[in-house]
């Protein structure tokens, strides 16, 4: 059964016809060609399809387009600014964030979604004092980017990257 | 996946009214567990009624001291709110403890109460499970049952309940708010989920068509000291092998009350009031703890690969029970 929705993907409006039981992030991939939000596992298990939805870092694959029709999406191709690319972005070239790449698109938005939260005060499973702000220490970076695996094991510089990005 | 037709219901009563007259029609939330049932072939709904869009998205605080918790509002919003993190500690680590950020970000309050069971058996529509196909049988029994229950379980299932915010809530005495075609009433959370019994296939006492309208929270002061311990196979994003929530009252190096649940060991969040009892009046001393712990899972009935869970049930609480009652008394 097919469905008229709207979104803006990477600062472009976007109207189009899908089945509704397309995911959001097959909407992107395969009716609009925007392949930086990757498909991992579709399960919800691996983070490499996250984009940010109205602002916030969300798994594309758990949510069917139908549901999200007038909604923003940015994916990490539309984080970067003309040739420039976004902080953390940048930070992740810098440190020799990813080796295959699979997974870097989803780790880019799923560092910028957890930054804004971090600077909201959103406190984490390994914040102590859930009243106090938090400061973005190793163990709470893990915590906060634990749902985006990198089957190449790049952590170590993941976790360096995002230090120097939210710095 | 079968095609579906999808509505966003825009006021309460006729998105009940759709769902209670269609019996392949169902509510959806985030869809972060009903959109991966989808693909898995688990269920089939023959129409989706989104109530995101409802005004449930909100975090209030009532002049009677309870606090009402809408059941759209998302995981994440819920674990951030100033008055959870302040009032209801428990909470907002069970929560803080489930899931991903992203997923958290979509996930909302009804929903991730009416998930349901990660039983790998469940999962894969190519073998028995009497929760999915009633009467085939359950392939956990004498199967892999690492994640399965060893309390409340029956012949027919031994599944276990994989939400962690809903056993901080259990631990708490939240009331869940439903509406349903007749009208609305009030479910208390530790009577939302059933033991499987003889029809596994039945998570809840909802009826088709109910919709969660809210969560409302006691006032409960003493849960300003309360903690929710999860411990699992990885150190993050994984589901619970076995969780407590605690809160507890101690007066003069005793406790004068005590809620207490666990998470990964049954059907259901498990209320231990078997424990709370045990600990009524009783010392805060390790013995105590051990004592309150033995009290709950003497009835434990363990499967091949979930032994442990015993022990591991046994040194968790006693560790959560350890660390609250040092903290009353610093
Ligand atoms: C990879 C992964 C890891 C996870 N890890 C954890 C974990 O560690 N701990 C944990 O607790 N959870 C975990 N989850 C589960 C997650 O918390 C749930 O999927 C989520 O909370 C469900 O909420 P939702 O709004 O997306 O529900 P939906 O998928 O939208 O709905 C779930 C069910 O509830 C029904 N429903 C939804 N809202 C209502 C309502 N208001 N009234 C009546 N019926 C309703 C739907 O019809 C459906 O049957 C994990 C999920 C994934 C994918
Ligand atoms: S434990 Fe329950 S859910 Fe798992 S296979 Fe058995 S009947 Fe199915
Ligand atoms: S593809 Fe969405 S989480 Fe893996
Ligand atoms: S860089 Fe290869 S999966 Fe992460």
């Amino acid at each position: 059964m097919d469905s008229e929705i709207t979104l803006r993907v990477d600062g472009r409006r976007e109207t189009l016809s899908v089945d509704t039981r397309t995911t959001l992030l097959d909407a992107l991939r395969e009716r609009l060609g925007v392949t930086s939000p990757k498909k991992g596992c579709d399960h919800g298990q691996c983070g490499a399809c996250t984009v940010l939805l109205d602002g916030r870092r969300a798994t594309s694959c758990l949510t069917f387009a139908v549901a999200n029709d007038d909604s923003e999406v940015v994916t990490a191709e539309g984080l970067a600014e003309e040739d420039e690319p976004h902080p953390v972005q940048r930070a992740l070239l810098d440190n020799d964030g990813f080796q295959c790449g699979y997974c870097t698109p989803g780790q880019v938005c799923s560092a910028v979604g957890m930054l804004d939260e971090a600077k909201s005060g959103w406190p984490s499973y390994v914040t102590e004092d859930l009243d106090e702000s938090v400061e973005l220490d190793e163990d709470e970076i893990r915590e906060r980017m634990s749902g985006n695996l990198c089957r190449c094991g790049a952590y170590a510089n993941i976790v360096t990257a995002i230090r120097e990005a939210a710095e | 996946m079968k095609p579906f037709d999808y509505q966003r219901a825009t006021d309460a009563d006729s998105a009940i009214a759709t769902v209670s007259r269609d019996p392949e029609a169902r509510y959806i939330g985030g869809g972060t567990n009903l959109v991966d049932h989808m693909k898995l072939g688990i269920t089939e709904p023959g129409k989706l009624v989104d109530i995101t869009r409802l005004p449930y998205d909100s975090v209030e605080s009532l002049p009677d001291g309870r606090v009402r918790i809408g059941a759209t509002v998302r995981n994440s919003d819920l674990a951030a709110e100033p008055v959870i993190r302040q009032r209801y500690p428990v909470l907002a680590q069970a929560l803080l403890s489930g899931a991903s950020g992203q997923l958290r970000n979509l996930a909302t309050t009804g929903g991730n109460l009416l998930q349901r069971t990660r039983c790998s058996y469940f999962q894969d529509v190519t073998t028995p499970c009497n929760k999915r196909e009633p009467g085939s049988g359950c392939s956990a029994l004498e199967g892999w049952n690492r994640h399965h229950a060893v309390l409340g379980a029956s012949e027919r299932c031994v599944a276990t309940h994989p939400s962690d915010m809903a056993v901080a809530l259990a631990a708490l005495d939240a009331d869940v708010l439903v509406a349903g075609p007749d009208g609305q009433r009030t479910v208390p959370v530790t009577e939302l989920h059933r033991l499987p019994g003889d029809e596994p296939e039945q998570d809840t006492v909802l009826r088709h068509g109910e919709l969660v309208t809210a969560v409302e929270l006691p006032s409960l002061p003493f849960a300003v000291r309360s903690r929710y311990r999860k411990v699992r196979d990885r150190a993050s994003y994984a589901f619970a092998l076995v969780s407590v929530a605690a809160a507890v009252e101690v007066t003069d190096g005793d406790i004068t009350d005590a809620r207490i649940a666990f998470g990964g060991l049954a059907h259901k969040p498990w209320r231990a009031t078997a424990a709370e009892r045990a600990l009524h009046g009783a010392p805060a001393t390790e013995e105590a703890f051990r004592a309150a712990a033995d009290a709950e899972l003497a009835e434990a009935e363990t499967l091949r690969d979930n032994e442990f869970k015993v022990p591991m049930t046994r040194n968790t609480l006693a560790s959560v029970l350890r660390e609250l009652t040092q903290q009353e008394g610093s």
